[in-house]
């Protein structure tokens, strides 16, 4: 039936692999799995591979092309290191449901229609699931079911729409549509639920930074960016997405700056990172295009670099507040420098994959003189750099002598640091290593000398400014409230409002109920009589003239009411 | 442990330094821009040394919004655990 493998069922063999080997053979499995399903992925060739009918339709469950093999990429090169960091830490079901969460996005990757996509779509809401209960604590289990909540419900809109576009086009192939009526709204909120867009991007840093320090590495790489290769898919140059994107940008910054939790300071620059992508999407335009791919490469990377480095801290010291932390450059070198790399890379300083991918994106807006969405994607670089670059490293390594003094990284986690950054650093000097593999001809040339010395001094100034304002961002333990406070606080308190109302009512029917049977049934023997009598108001024999005037008075009543 | 906290880069003899290496690399990108042409896009921006100060105010600006919405927005740690264990 398939002439290629298809990638994401290599990966789902080797997660169920994992759960029955032991010992060596499960790490190799780990270790190996990713690489021969990214192997498989660059067997894959351009157009569709195979079409199977089920219930009448084309079902393509393999299609490539060279965004969606670039996306397939990224997440097979994601899940071998994620698995090269976790795999003597974590739990073997951890890196087992990891690995089916990765074939859920290589799958998206590939699908070349809505059927699979949506398959593949819920195979990762599920097992995702799975990775943040990882975490194994209380939290982790509350905000497991909040984030299974969140996804199925996005899955649920999603499905909605992808029935309605099939109805009224007749069509289940995944091609470019706009937001113009109900079922292609349905599919983009979809969509989006899963970028973590507004209003629900709380989902994001409620789940992730609660699951295990190995755990988020993969969670950072995967929800958010299936979602942006499906927009790209779905939705290029939806103007809506520009609004959104430019929203997205903002918010993770200004979250991020009143964080404590370190983690959750990375959480809230995913849907940052991911609003500069959402926002080229929006633009449309090839170089906007392009710049989202590429940016969505690049970041995978570094976030996931980032959360190792803060999952290393974790993982030695059990703290994940910057109020604990601190000062841990003199003992944790190799996870500091990878930190500080990861940072940087976020941050688009030149010489990093940050740089030579983000820059591509304001070249858009510039080139298509969308002036605001220009100016609001530099006041961000500069907002990166503040809240993720200096932060980020500053509070964890630096800052007050926390007194902790753990060891360095395990060998192989530091290997994994070592492998991202190298690869940021790559990509940051030669750009033309990953522009090669875009899904437009790139025309971009990122290292002019005054573009870099542009961004210089916008992210030197912002470091001055983040040194300059310190005691404004002193750390307090305070979490921040955010739109899920609706359901997680006003719909409970509604809810339990109304339980206890309910329950109020019953216990008192309970106890005074001789007395309300009592009355019922003199109630009773009022109107009906008893067995006995028939004395009751509606049982007694009543007059001629009372009957004769009952039904006048009805009849006109009745004339009234027909004639008005 | 001593000479852990005594560690050269928290000396306040190498973070005077520190402040001062920042100072004259902020300075260098701003007067290299004497050299260097930026390209300005929309004017504004190809003015001399407008990276510098956009930079620095809009980090200004939302290092202040996020410090006035804190005020809003910020409850302690223990928020939503607080009412979980009733019902």
């Amino acid at each position: 039936m398939f002439d290629v493998l298809p990638p994401a069922l290599i990966m789902v063999a080797g997660a169920v692999l994992i759960g029955i080997a032991r010992g060596h053979w499960r790490s190799l499995l780990v270790l190996g799995t990713p690489l021969v399903a990214l192997w498989a992925v660059w067997q894959v060739p351009d157009g569709v591979v195979a079409t199977i009918t089920f219930l009448d339709y084309p079902i393509e469950p393999l299609e490539g092309s060279p965004l969606r093999r670039l996306f397939a990429t990224i997440f097979a090169l994601m899940a071998f290191g994620g698995g090269l960091y976790a795999f003597r830490q974590a739990k073997w079901y951890e890196l087992s449901a990891a690995f089916i969460y990765a074939a859920g996005a290589i799958g998206v990757s590939f699908a070349g229609d809505l059927i699979t996509l949506f398959v593949y779509w819920e195979l990762m809401a599920l097992f995702s699931t799975v990775v943040v209960w990882c975490g194994g604590t209380p939290g982790a289990r509350a905000a497991g079911i909040r984030y299974a909540i969140m996804h199925l419900l996005g899955g649920v809109i999603l499905k909605v729409g992808i029935e309605g576009v099939v109805i009224h086009t007749g069509s289940i192939d995944v091609r470019p549509m706009l937001a113009t009526n109900f079922d292609t709204w349905m599919i983009l909120i979809g969509i989006l639920i899963n970028a973590a867009a507004p209003p629900v991007s709380a989902w994001l840093s409620d789940s992730y930074p609660e699951s295990s320090p190995t755990g988020s590495v993969f969670l950072s790489a995967f929800t958010t960016k299936t979602a942006v290769l499906a927009l790209i898919l779905l939705f290029p140059g939806e103007p809506v997405l520009i609004g959104v994107g430019l929203f997205m940008v903002m918010y993770g910054i200004i979250y991020a700056l009143l964080e404590n939790d370190a983690r959750r300071i990375l959480a809230y620059s995913i849907v940052n990172q991911v609003g500069f992508m959402v926002c080229a999407i929006g633009i449309g335009t090839q170089m906007a295009l392009n710049g989202a791919a590429a940016h969505a490469f690049a970041h995978i990377l570094y976030k996931a670099l980032l959360f190792m480095s803060a999952g290393a801290v974790i993982y030695r010291t059990g703290f994940s507040k910057c109020t604990d932390l601190g000062g841990l450059f003199r003992t944790m070198p190799i996870t500091t420098i990878c930190g500080i790399i990861g940072a940087l890379a976020i941050s688009g300083f030149p010489l990093t994959s940050g740089f030579t991918t983000k820059t591509m994106i304001s070249q858009a807006a510039a080139d298509e003189s969308l002036v605001f969405v220009y100016f609001m994607l530099a006041a961000a670089s500069a907002g990166v750099f503040l809240h993720a670059g200096i932060k980020f490293p500053w509070f964890v390594f630096f800052q007050k002598d926390s007194g902790l003094r753990p060891k360095d990284a395990p060998w192989n986690m530091a290997a994994a640091m070592v492998l991202l950054s190298a690869l940021c650093l790559l990509l940051g000097i030669f750009p033309d290593l990953l522009y090669a593999y875009l899904p437009y001809p790139v025309e971009y040339v990122p290292y002019t000398a005054g573009k870099v010395l542009f961004y210089l001094q916008l992210l030197l100034f912002s470091g001055l400014a983040f040194f300059l304002l310190l005691p404004l961002m002193k750390r307090t333990l305070t979490i921040s409230l955010d739109t899920d406070w609706l359901w997680r606080v006003l719909l409970y308190r509604t809810a339990r409002a109304i339980y206890l109302a309910v329950a109020a009512l019953g216990s008192a029917v309970q106890t005074r109920a001789g007395e309300i049977l009592t009355a019922l049934r003199a109630m009773g023997e009022t109107y009906f009589g008893t067995t006995l009598s028939r004395a009751g108001v509606f049982t007694r024999a009543w007059s001629i003239g009372t009957t004769a005037l009952w039904i006048a008075v009805l009849l006109t009543a009745y004339v009234l009411v027909y004639v008005v | 442990m001593n000479d852990d906290r005594s560690h050269w880069l928290t000396r306040p003899a190498t973070i005077r330094k520190l402040w001062w290496g920042f100072s004259v690399v902020l300075a260098l990108t701003v007067a290299a821009q004497a050299f260097v042409y930026v390209k300005g896009y929309f004017g504004v921006d190809g003015w001399f040394g407008f990276g510098a100060g956009f930079g620095f105010l809009s980090c200004l600006a939302m290092v202040l919004v996020a410090k006035g919405l804190g005020f809003i927005l910020k409850r302690n740690e223990d928020y939503y655990a607080a009412g979980d264990d009733d019902v």
